[in-house]
């Protein structure tokens, strides 16, 4: 029994593995191809399956273009598809999805520029057989039936009437969360940024928004219908969500009725990342910034703060963080938890500096220190 | 005709280690029909080096002889007899 952590960094994939998740042993950056360019490449998505072991790593090569490896065997071996495992259809009228575009969402027929694949920024393992989501920039979903070689494309999500209400964030305009529904195969949860949260109940056919209630100081409708900045959705055991916006952190137990903001006793009102406990309900970390125009831990002190009702009460939890200032702070998908029966919880900063603490523990033990800035962070015990 | 393309270290792997490879061509074929032929011998060579819709990635270079493809008419500029095209890729790859 053994557990290993997969971080995927701003130039390249690190593992680390731990017999009891206090002493850990850092691997990286690996190569996955075999000429080595992805040791530097930006791992934006990261996806691991306890059950067949899988390991799924989206990486974009500066030069080269973006792609998915994955190994079965815990990263000792590295496999990639000979064909593109995502490609646009190039029947679709150009969305200018960047900066560039004066008018980001809308289509332009008469452009003689096109859709691709720029970014992977989201991997997620569904409950169905071979299944696995990735969340893409241009803002897009795609799905595989065949444990993440081959992916569709989700033209009803593209087509969306909101979607001329989605754009760019600072870090470009994304589906970068995808949360399937362990219970109920046909319902799954998506974010973006910015655009908002959709919710699926017939296995992507067709999305509903569910963002309402959602408040934003960055547009001049403080209670838009979509367009939100959201930042990072985790549903919790009994399937009520989290959700860390662009502003304030919140809970719906039935996201389509609305949301309660539950940012009331944290430091700030501003974060990239929240985790659910995957077994107590209401139980959930947040990791906040100070501000939007100030994007560095709160009093400058790398902290993790915690609920254990849902959201009423929050206190920093955990020993063992640095005492002394640091700038670091937790980006959308660079935190987790292993999923085991006594989870631990993980987060990585943009100092490069990884931590890992057991729930029944509550003392954070440094997994890696000094990488690249980490952008994802994912965990599973390994038999 | 016959086209050595040489191919840059980062991505011989693609090709079985090869650091050259000859394509053959239409006498006049342009660039686009050279990087097609090398795509359908290694798919995986010719998605690093162009996107879905075709077009050569921002940071790869693609040169003609001495002259960068994108000064020459990019995709559509013509192959010369006896030209080789190299494939390089170009300074940058971020911080």
């Amino acid at each position: 029994m053994g557990y290993l952590a997969l971080i995927g960094t701003k130039k390249g994939l690190f593992t680390a593995t731990s017999d009891d998740r206090r002493s850990w042993v850092l691997k990286g950056p690996h190569a996955l191809d075999a000429d080595g360019f992805t040791a530097v490449s930006e791992i934006y998505a990261l996806a691991c399956d306890p059950a067949s072991g899988r390991i799924l790593v989206g990486a974009e090569s500066p030069h080269f273009g973006p792609s998915i490896w994955r190994s079965d065997d815990l990263a000792a071996t590295w496999h990639e598809p000979e064909a593109a495992p995502l490609a646009f259809p190039q029947d679709l009228p150009y969305r200018p999805l960047d900066f560039s575009s004066e008018a980001p969402g809308v289509d332009q027929p008469d452009s003689d520029r096109t859709n691709t694949v720029k970014r992977i920024w989201q991997l997620a393992f569904g409950p169905q057989d071979g299944r696995v989501w990735a969340g893409v920039e241009p803002t897009s979903l795609w799905r595989s039936d065949d444990g993440g070689q081959t992916f569709t494309f989700n033209r009803a999500l593209w087509e969306h009437p909101d979607h001329d209400t989605w754009g760019p964030g600072g870090g470009g305009a994304a589906v970068h969360t995808i949360v399937p529904d362990p219970d109920d195969p046909q319902t799954l949860t998506i974010a973006m940024s910015a655009g908002g949260i959709y919710q699926s109940r017939d296995d992507g056919r067709t999305w509903n928004g569910v963002t309402q209630g959602i408040t934003v100081d960055y547009g001049p409708d403080p209670e838009p219908a979509s367009g939100q900045c959201i930042h990072k959705v985790a549903r919790d055991a009994e399937g009520a969500f989290f959700v860390q916006s662009h502003g304030p952190a919140y809970r719906s137990t039935d996201p389509a009725s609305g949301w309660t903001n539950i940012s009331a006793q944290l430091p700030s009102n501003f974060g990239f990342h929240i985790t659910a406990h995957p077994a107590r309900p209401g139980v959930a970390m947040a990791y906040p910034v100070s501000e939007a125009m100030d994007r560095f831990p709160p009093d400058h002190r790398i902290r993790a703060w915690r609920t254990d009702d849902a959201g009423d009460t929050w206190r920093p939890w955990g020993r063992g963080l640095p005492e002394e200032d640091y700038f670091g702070i937790v980006l959308r998908d660079a935190a987790c938890h292993d999923g085991t029966a006594d989870p631990a919880w993980y987060f990585g900063t943009r100092c490069g500096d990884v931590w890992a603490a057991a729930d029944s523990d509550g003392q954070w033990h440094p997994v890696a220190a000094h990488l690249p800035d980490v952008l994802c962070v994912r965990a599973m015990e390994t038999r | 005709m016959d086209v050595d393309v040489k191919i840059p270290a980062a991505l011989a792997s693609e090709c079985g280690g090869a650091r050259h490879l000859t394509v053959t061509v239409a006498d006049g074929a342009d660039l686009a029909a050279v990087l097609d032929r090398l795509g359908q011998a290694h798919p995986r060579l010719a998605r690093r080096l162009r996107d879905e819709a075709g077009q050569i990635r921002r940071f790869v270079n693609v040169y003609i002889g001495d002259e960068e493809c994108r000064g020459l008419g990019g995709l559509d500029a013509a192959i010369g007899p006896g030209q080789s095209v190299q494939i390089l890729p170009s300074i940058a790859g971020g911080a």
